[in-house]
């Protein structure tokens, strides 16, 4: 069992519940333990994109000082928002001798000084470059065969440029971890487009707008779910056809699942009974059509 | 220089005359909000020759008052106002396909946030989420987080 310190972050302890679970039950099948870092705090979820707000970049450094700490040099994460906030605060932090210099004095209280030296791992590095696609496949077999899904990576994953798992433009990871899972990847023309992030908070209708074209378009191109790996992307392709189903007569909810949950499926784990409650269109009839296959 | 600009000019020198001497003249264009913009976001907006492939990649333009590359082109004349009263610094995801896009290099979204940060900061726009009990309860944390951030100074 290799351990990896693992980074959560606020929603996988609230709304995303499922997406840790389901992350710890599949990982743990192909030889994974997630250690939780002993102390962690929220990474601010957006990076600051305004060059004089250095402290912002503060409260993601400080995790990777602690991974630091407890002797690690590698942070795995779930979540999308977290990858890119961690990531590019440490490129930073190693590339601007001048907010290196700042953010060092505003950490003069820490147990030890950052060296900059903790890399950021996703889930979907992992499982490409660690346990490889050629073994999953094979310890997978016919998994999720008949199963089309469309693979939603959002904007964190892959921008800005060379900071994503994946070329920016033209990603395939997702697509590939589709089919070694056994089911077929839809090609997808949305993507790579923004459901509207935060705008969730304030501006429900234009995220539901969005909502209802990428669901469309997923719909479109025969899928039977949306799978996705950022808690924020999941909520508002989810819950947001709430809004979409009422402002569009026409608008037919689609599931929308954790690329983890359908790696416990074609894995052959039992997808819990609680995972159920955190989805908004119902995947009961998807789930069902999933188990059988794998 | 646009069109309109090049005729005003030579309407102004008492030119498109039947046997017209053609004078053409670089004129620098300043502006102190576009440098202000510079600082903050390191993007420079001289560079931009309006292609429109940030407005046409923007997954939210369609909820916008002004364009982002019509921001890009009214920062470049000074016109604050018109870019203050816009909705669309406050529309933008920050999703960042318009940065990674432009062919000049122009960090775009930076740019927006920069024209955020001064106007939180000049405190004339007071910006509020105001999201009810109901809200909070519905949103989830990385929601509510990321919302607020945005209008952080």
């Amino acid at each position: 069992m290799t351990k990896l310190l693992y980074y959560p972050g606020c929603t996988l302890k609230a709304d995303a519940q499922h997406f840790e679970e389901s992350a710890m039950c599949a990982l743990k099948e192909l030889g994974f333990e997630l250690q939780e870092l002993e102390r962690w705090n929220c990474c601010g979820t957006v990076f600051s994109l305004a060059t004089d707000n250095t402290m912002f970049h503060l409260a993601p450094l400080r995790n990777l000082l602690r991974t630091r700490e407890e002797g690690g040099d590698k942070l795995f994460t779930l979540c999308s928002m977290c990858y890119n906030t961690l990531k590019r605060a440490n490129k930073l932090f190693n590339e601007d001798p001048e907010k290196n210099d700042k953010v060092r004095k505003a950490m003069y209280e820490e147990a030890i000084a950052y060296d900059g030296k903790t890399q950021t791992l996703h889930l979907l590095s992992l499982l490409r470059d660690e346990v490889g696609f050629d073994t999953l496949k094979n310890k997978i077999g016919k998994g999720l065969n008949g199963i089309k899904l469309a693979p939603y990576y959002g904007c964190m994953l892959l921008r800005p440029d060379g900071l994503g798992v994946d070329n920016m433009e033209h990603p395939r990871v997702f697509e590939d971890l589709i089919r070694a899972m056994g089911a077929e990847a839809a090609d997808f023309p949305f993507r790579a487009e923004c459901c509207g992030s935060y705008q969730t908070a304030q501006q429900p209708e234009i995220v539901a707008e969005r909502t209802r074209l990428i669901i469309g378009s997923a719909r479109k191109c025969g899928a039977d779910a949306v799978a996705v790996s950022c808690p924020l992307c999941a909520f508002n392709l989810d819950q947001r056809q709430a809004i979409a189903a009422r402002l569009h007569s026409d608008f037919e909810l689609m599931p929308v699942l954790y690329i983890t949950e359908c790696l416990c499926l074609a894995l052959g784990i039992e997808f819990k009974e609680p995972w159920k409650a955190f989805h908004y269109a119902p995947v009961d009839a998807v789930i069902r059509k999933m188990e059988k296959k794998a | 220089m646009i069109a309109w600009e090049m005729i005003y000019m030579l309407k102004e020198k008492g030119g498109l005359s039947y046997n017209t001497k053609m004078e053409i003249e670089t004129m620098d264009i300043k502006s102190e909000f576009a440098e202000r913009i510079s600082e903050i976001s390191g993007a420079n907006l001289f560079k931009c020759y309006q292609c429109g492939k940030c407005s046409a990649g923007c997954p939210m333009a369609e909820s916008m008052d002004i364009l982002p590359n019509q921001i890009v082109r009214l920062a470049q004349l000074g016109q604050w106002d018109e870019i203050q009263n816009s909705n669309t610094p406050w529309i933008c995801a920050a999703c960042l396909a318009c940065s990674v896009r432009c062919p000049r290099g122009i960090q775009i979204a930076e740019a927006i946030e920069a024209v955020r940060q001064i106007c939180l900061r000049n405190r004339n726009s007071e910006r509020r989420l105001g999201l009810s009990d109901e809200q909070i309860k519905e949103l989830p944390p990385i929601a509510i987080i990321s919302a607020y951030r945005k209008i952080a100074e």
